[in-house]
């Protein structure tokens, strides 16, 4: 999976984020406040005061879009690209099992996500290190906690971001079971995201909203409080397992049901 | 002990837009019509009939891709699709050509299918990747990325997957494709090759003179039918010798031969012929010498497996069904 050029590019590129954002962050502090319009706002000040709140802005910047798109390129290609180059065939002849190959499939998408989060964090903390002082960090509350417990935090932060993407990477899972054509099941799978982040600002629509699938992405900064809303957490992390379950079941049914005509 | 067999095995594609590519906007297009496979061990199995007869069908059926619509059918005794991850591993296969990443080697391709088999042993892998494909000639490219072999190395890459572990069956769909002459020759003696180390080898074709050499038995699919099977003896004996006789009285030639109670009886210009059924040949010259006919030629002529292939399978580009 990391040999393939493609992946590595996309890891390269979710590592040129936070770079990109912490350079152009340190250009602009000097003026005041580099704040944008991401829900991260608060993060923003700190930021000169601690390198540490870099990963946070840059997770929380790149959920939006970035992050997505890297997850959704792996796993709406994960079936549907093997049908596309007709190795599926093969695959399944081998034979590979499609309960495991489905299995195999869902745990390289999990595992790409991971990485793929805990690059951005770590990039960005390096960054943070090299461009703003570091000291013990405060947290949105008010209240300061050491070094080393702010890292902890950041740990849980960087997991709860992965589990948010493998719940997309199910969803994107599910649809590539539905098409040989790879960058159908991709646009597919981005789609669903934008529409549902879009949905989710939308005052009217917001009794739907805790059903969406990106409605809790940016809830990690529940951890960025003392003491932590885990309710929120918790009914976030619910909403990943739902959507991860419903969807993997979805591609288990499609994908040990139907004939592979690629 | 049989290689394949299958009972009613049928398979009837959804029609619309997603359907078989030939059904067009009928519904059901039925792609493999109740046939009964019957490939005994240690064979090589001639799985003949025109594209779009249902030959990869039925592969993709026998593989455990596709479900039938109806019937059963067993691989080496296992029932398909049920148990078929207990006895693919025994099978190896060359489907519908061959598919590999493009961005990996001949090696790499390889090692990930070898991979993907839970029951060969990766301590061999090593070897046994380097035996397929020395077997196949393809080893000074083993490093090459696949995107830059040629097509019958493709097709000899695809050969060499289904090699990589001892197989009791091998099954190839139009191995040939795309090879040029000294390809398909090499292709012929690799099956040749498979089936002197006692493995069963299937394979289909579209053309007849590509198996003809190496099967010991075949069966000829006709939209979706199984029109024959049978030993290749059997399906020459199922084509009837006729009389051929050059004269310039074809007229009366007809009748002689008819008279002498020869079926099919027909004078066309310059030249009568008839099945020649039981009749002796050197009777037949007598008599029509007897009755007068000049007689410039008299031959009997046994048909070709060509003219019998094409004779089960129907002649040009019609599509029927």
């Amino acid at each position: 999976m990391f040999g393939r050029r493609r992946n590595q590019a996309l890891l390269a590129v979710t590592a040129a984020f936070p770079i990109l954002i912490g350079i152009a962050l340190k250009i602009a502090s000097p003026k005041g406040r580099g704040g944008g319009p991401n829900s991260g706002t608060a993060f923003f000040d700190q930021l000169a005061g601690n390198g540490v709140f870099l990963t946070f802005i840059a997770l929380s910047s790149l959920l939006i879009l970035v992050l997505p798109v890297v997850v959704s390129v792996v796993a709406g290609d994960s079936i549907a690209g093997e049908a596309g180059y007709g190795t599926l065939r093969y695959l399944l002849s081998v034979p590979a099992g499609r309960t495991r190959l489905l299995a195999v499939k869902f745990g390289a998408i999990v595992v790409f996500g991971l990485c793929a989060t805990f690059v951005i964090a770590a990039v960005a903390l390096v960054m943070g290190a090299i461009l703003f002082p570091v000291g013990p960090v405060t947290l949105l509350s008010g209240t300061t906690v050491s070094l080393g417990a702010g890292l902890v935090r950041l740990l849980f932060v960087t997991l709860y971001c992965a589990a948010a993407m493998a719940a997309l990477g199910a969803l994107g899972l599910a649809i590539s079971t539905l098409t040989e054509h790879a960058i159908g099941a991709i646009a597919a799978a981005m789609i669903a995201v934008v529409t549902s982040e879009v949905v989710d600002n939308v005052p009217q629509l917001s009794a739907v909203g805790p059903f969406l699938p990106t409605h809790w992405w940016l809830d990690f900064d529940s951890l960025l409080r003392a003491p932590v809303d885990s309710a929120v957490l918790a009914r976030g992390l619910l909403s990943f397992a739902v959507y991860a379950v419903l969807c993997c079941s979805f591609a288990w049914a499609r994908f040990t049901s139907s004939d592979v005509t690629s | 002990m049989t290689a394949i067999a299958t009972s009613g095995l049928t398979k009837r594609f959804p029609g619309g837009a997603g359907g078989w590519p030939l059904a067009g906007k009928r519904p059901g297009q039925l792609a493999v019509d109740h046939i009964d496979l019957d490939v005994p061990r240690n064979s090589v199995y001639g799985f003949l009939g025109p594209n779009g007869s249902g030959k990869t069908t039925t592969i993709r059926m026998l593989l455990g891709l596709a479900f039938p619509t109806s019937g059963t059918a067993a691989v080496l005794d296992v029932p398909i699709p049920a148990e078929a991850n207990r006895v693919l591993h025994k099978v190896g296969s060359l489907v519908e050509g061959p598919a590999f990443y493009p961005f990996l080697s001949g090696y790499a391709n390889l090692a990930r299918y070898d991979a993907a088999d839970r029951t060969a042993d990766p301590r061999t892998a090593r070897t046994r990747i380097g035996e397929a494909l020395d077997r196949v000639g393809l080893l000074p490219a083993a490093n090459k990325r696949f995107r830059h072999y040629s097509l019958g190395m493709k097709q000899r890459l695809a050969i060499a997957a289904g090699l990589l572990r001892p197989r009791e069956l091998i099954i190839l769909d139009e191995p040939t494709n795309g090879l040029d002459p000294q390809g398909t020759r090499e292709v012929r003696a690799l099956v040749r090759q498979i089936a002197a180390d006692g493995t069963t080898v299937f394979v289909s074709s579209h053309l007849l003179a590509e198996v003809e050499q190496v099967c010991s038995h075949v069966g000829v699919m006709r939209t979706g039918k199984l029109v024959f099977q049978g030993s290749l003896p059997e399906l020459r004996r199922t084509g009837a010798a006729r009389v051929v006789v050059q004269t310039s009285d074809a007229e009366k030639a007809a009748k002689v031969l008819a008279s002498l109670g020869l079926d099919n009886a027909q004078a066309a210009d310059g030249e009568a012929t008839a099945t020649l059924g039981d009749a002796e040949p050197e009777r037949v010259c007598a008599e029509l010498v007897q009755a007068g006919v000049g007689v410039r030629g008299f031959a009997v002529a046994a048909p070709s497996l060509e003219d019998l292939f094409v004779g089960l399978t129907g002649e040009g580009f019609a599509i029927d069904g």
